[in-house]
């Protein structure tokens, strides 16, 4: 029963990620006063793409048509060892936190090799940009994982998201608050988004994960929006798989406050867009050092209150 | 050596014989020395030929004195340049290069500023000789001329250690129609429709200055106090839709949704106030020489001032939100600095200008047209970066929203004839040479012609305030990071077709 729930949870995740950044689209424009897309948008928008040819420039090679296919695989593969619906997954093994991350650490890669394969000056500048910040947002990263691995003790992605039981909010509450701070930041700069990134800016120099997909098309591009919206699904379960306690929700109540706990961080994340402008890109490894700052200060109250 | 020049005041015509024809040496010497001295500005400086020679032509501004300073010299396949003494040149001097050959020798960068070089076939814009920076870390962007967003094509050429621009190069030229040769042998028709899409958000600019100088170049031509209050109303509100815009931009380029959403609304208002004074959103049609082609019914100003009044203080509202924005401005502060010295040296205009501290408005300190009734005090900023130019246009927009007001409030009444504006091929005073400046929204906007024996346009000169501007954009890039240029581009907001023509 219970892997029958974590798999309609892999399912609703697999449907339903288009539909987050549609809402935050809408969202942002309630927001700022204007009706704003439809929430279905980047469902027509795929479909579009899907629907067109590709156009390659002559000077690529085999890696530019491979890139997307690559990081959307590296994605799905990475995802199965997630815990939806606080379930934990079938597939889950003590140490799958490594497998986890090199699969998303091998999809960045395959893209920044893309983004070099065009030539382009605006995708190496891209590409150079997005390796920068996110080696920095890595340390980050593994400060957040040692927090959650003292937590519950477990080194599994399973283990350690359906780490936090509601006893464990009332010990280490604060701290659990601090890293959850800290991993949202981290969710903004590896979705690109607003204030590192801004992802409906034309403004070619100012892109950073933009800059790199500009000489796709068709459903290529489609696919690398599906890939976006499935990253930042990933990141949001993380995120609210982190917080929300579980072993109180079971079942297929479990699985609704899963789904709506994804589009709660939807609105969170449009509400931080609208009314935060963009730093300058001098300003952001000193906004992303803050966040293993913030997971060692966790750890630390972790230690001295447990 | 007692100096030489014909002095005019804005806008003002002379007889060509009082224009002094001076030898080069004194041409160029007094021309440098009025520069250094009396804070002269190039307002304009063009090569043409009469009686069978080729002459060159200065016609410098003087701020502090509000006079104009002209004076000839007539040249030989070369003359020396005034670049490497006065760095305001520069684009003058290539532009005379290009149409006329004529070197200027010793100019430090010569080479074509619009690709038009008559007799040598098609001239490819952007095809030319930039600077190389070569090292481990240098690496060279090109961005244009197509951009990714819908405007205006545009070269430009970043050599870049990392993400630090060391020089940028704007090589321009795509748009360029021809049209100072159209309007030779003019007025007619087609003339003033040529000057309003000089530059198609200046509508209102081009063509008051084109009015302003037939009427100094005919007597008979002399616009009503209404129609010259009508006149400024309309060039402040051209002012009021592209600060209201281009701040709205500045915020988009930030990625501040609010005030970007609010602002595109509000652009949208000013423009159709000028669209219900005559029909049109740029205001075209609605200057015409002589007098007004529309005027404004008792029903359109009363309209009008509840509808100002509501959307000046949506306005506010939306950028306040941005001007207390912490991020923005972090953004906005010290981005794009250019130095006052800077700015003084390559001859900047304009609002870019006033936000570097430099003390210059044509509406302040050579007030034509209502602004001589309504003394108007100049915007002040100094720290010459984004945010001063930010700033300079939230004071402009101010003040604009209030002298709207009061002249929509204190409208002179019509006379009898009003709304008879000339017939557009009327014949001008033989053998004048005749100079109208405006303070288009983003600066000094030049129009200088010259008549023949049977009062048509011999001569016909256009300088637009971008042609002043685009330099102190590559300048204010120097050192900046190459993420923001948008931001920088935006802040001055050039145009590309008024640099081309």
């Amino acid at each position: 029963m219970s892997t029958f729930i974590w798999f309609c949870g892999l399912v609703l995740s697999l449907l339903l990620c288009p539909l987050l950044p549609g809402l935050v689209g809408k969202l942002k424009g309630i927001f700022v006063g204007c009706p704003g897309p439809s929430v279905w948008q980047p469902y027509y928008d795929m479909l579009k793409l899907l629907r067109k040819g590709s156009v390659y420039s002559q000077t690529t090679t085999w890696v530019l048509p491979l890139a997307p296919l690559v990081t959307l695989a590296a994605l799905l593969c990475a995802m199965l060892f997630l815990p939806f619906a606080f379930v934990d997954s079938p597939l889950a093994f003590e140490g799958d936190v490594i497998v986890f991350f090199y699969f998303l650490a091998l999809g960045r890669v395959l893209g920044v090799l893309a983004a070099l394969d065009t030539g382009s000056s605006f995708a190496g500048m891209g590409a150079s940009r997005e390796m920068q910040f996110s080696s920095l947002a890595e340390l980050g990263m593994f400060c957040i994982l040692a927090f959650l691995l003292r937590l519950s003790g477990r080194f599994s992605m399973s283990g350690l998201l359906n780490a936090a039981d509601s006893s464990m909010w009332s010990y280490s509450g604060t701290a659990l608050f601090l890293v959850a701070i800290a991993f949202f930041i981290l969710l903004l700069a590896e979705n690109c988004r607003v204030p590192f990134d801004d992802p409906d800016t034309h403004l070619e120099l100012t892109m950073i994960h933009e800059a790199m997909v500009l000489d796709y098309g068709g459903p290529d591009l489609g696919i690398i929006h599906y890939a976006a919206a499935l990253k930042l699904w990933l990141f949001t379960s993380i995120c609210s798989l982190m917080i929300v306690p579980a072993g109180l929700l079971s079942g297929f109540g479990g699985l609704l406050v899963f789904v709506l706990a994804q589009f709660l961080l939807g609105g969170l994340l449009a509400l931080v867009e609208a009314v935060s402008a963009r730093f300058r890109f001098l300003k952001v490894p000193q906004f992303l050092l803050g966040v293993p700052g913030l997971a060692i200060i966790a750890i630390i109250m972790l230690l001295l209150f447990k | 050596m007692s100096e030489q020049f014909l002095i005019l005041r804005n806008p003002g015509a002379a007889p060509l014989l009082e224009l002094p024809l001076l030898p080069f040496a004194q041409f160029r010497r007094q021309a440098l020395a009025a520069i250094a001295r009396r804070k002269a500005r190039v307002a304009a400086f063009f090569a043409y030929t009469q009686g069978g020679s080729q002459r060159l032509l200065l016609i410098l501004a003087v701020d502090a004195e509000g006079i104009l300073l002209l004076s000839s010299c007539e040249v030989k396949d070369s003359f020396a340049s005034f670049t490497p003494e006065a760095p305001q040149f520069h684009c003058f001097e290539r532009e005379i290069y290009e149409e006329h050959g004529l070197e200027p020798l010793g100019h430090p960068w010569l080479k074509p500023l619009r690709f038009n070089q008559p007799g040598q076939g098609e001239a490819s814009a952007g095809v030319c000789d930039y600077f190389k920076l070569s090292g481990e870390a240098a690496h060279e962007v090109a961005v244009g001329p197509v951009h990714a967003g819908v405007i205006e094509p545009g070269h430009f050429r970043f050599q870049c250690v990392g993400e630090q621009v060391y020089s940028l190069e704007i090589s321009l030229g795509y748009q360029h129609r021809g049209i100072e040769r159209l309007l030779r042998q003019g007025p007619d028709k087609r003339s003033v429709h040529l000057l309003e899409t000089c530059c198609g958000d200046s509508s209102c600019a081009y063509a008051g200055a084109y009015a302003q100088l037939l009427e100094s170049l005919q007597e008979e031509l002399r616009p009503s106090p209404r129609a010259e209050a009508l006149r400024l109303l309309a060039w402040e509100l051209e002012r009021l839709a592209n600060h209201c815009g281009d701040l709205g931009a500045l915020a988009n380029d930030v990625a501040f949704r609010p005030t970007m959403a609010y602002c595109g609304r509000l652009r949208g208002e000013f423009l159709n106030m000028t669209a219900e004074l005559c029909g049109n959103r740029f205001g075209r049609g609605l200057i015409r020489p002589g007098g007004m082609g529309y005027d404004a019914t008792p029903a359109i100003v009363a309209k009008l001032l509840p509808w100002l009044q509501i959307s000046g203080k949506e306005l506010y509202n939306a950028l306040d939100l941005l001007f207390n924005n912490s991020g923005v401005l972090d953004r906005f502060e010290n981005t794009g600095t250019l130095e006052r010295k800077t700015a003084a040296d390559i001859g900047l205009v304009g609002m870019a200008a006033r936000a570097s501290g430099l003390q210059q408005d044509l509406r302040s300190y050579h007030p034509y047209g209502w602004y001589r009734e309504n003394p108007y005090q100049a915007a002040r900023a100094e720290s010459g970066d984004v945010c001063a130019r930010a700033q300079i246009r939230y004071e402009e927009i101010k003040s604009s929203l209030q002298m709207v007001e009061r002249t929509l409030k204190e409208l002179p009444e019509a006379e009898e004839q009003e709304g008879a504006a000339a017939a557009p091929d009327l014949s001008l005073r033989p053998k004048q040479l005749a100079v109208s400046m405006c303070e288009a929204w983003r600066g000094e906007l030049c129009l200088c012609a010259m008549t023949d024996e049977q009062g048509r346009f011999e001569q016909f000169k256009i300088v637009d305030p971008s042609f002043h501007n685009w330099f102190g954009l590559s300048m204010a890039l120097r050192g900046e990071q190459i993420s923001n240029f948008p931001l920088c581009n935006k802040s001055f907001n050039l145009s590309y077709c008024g640099h081309d023509l």
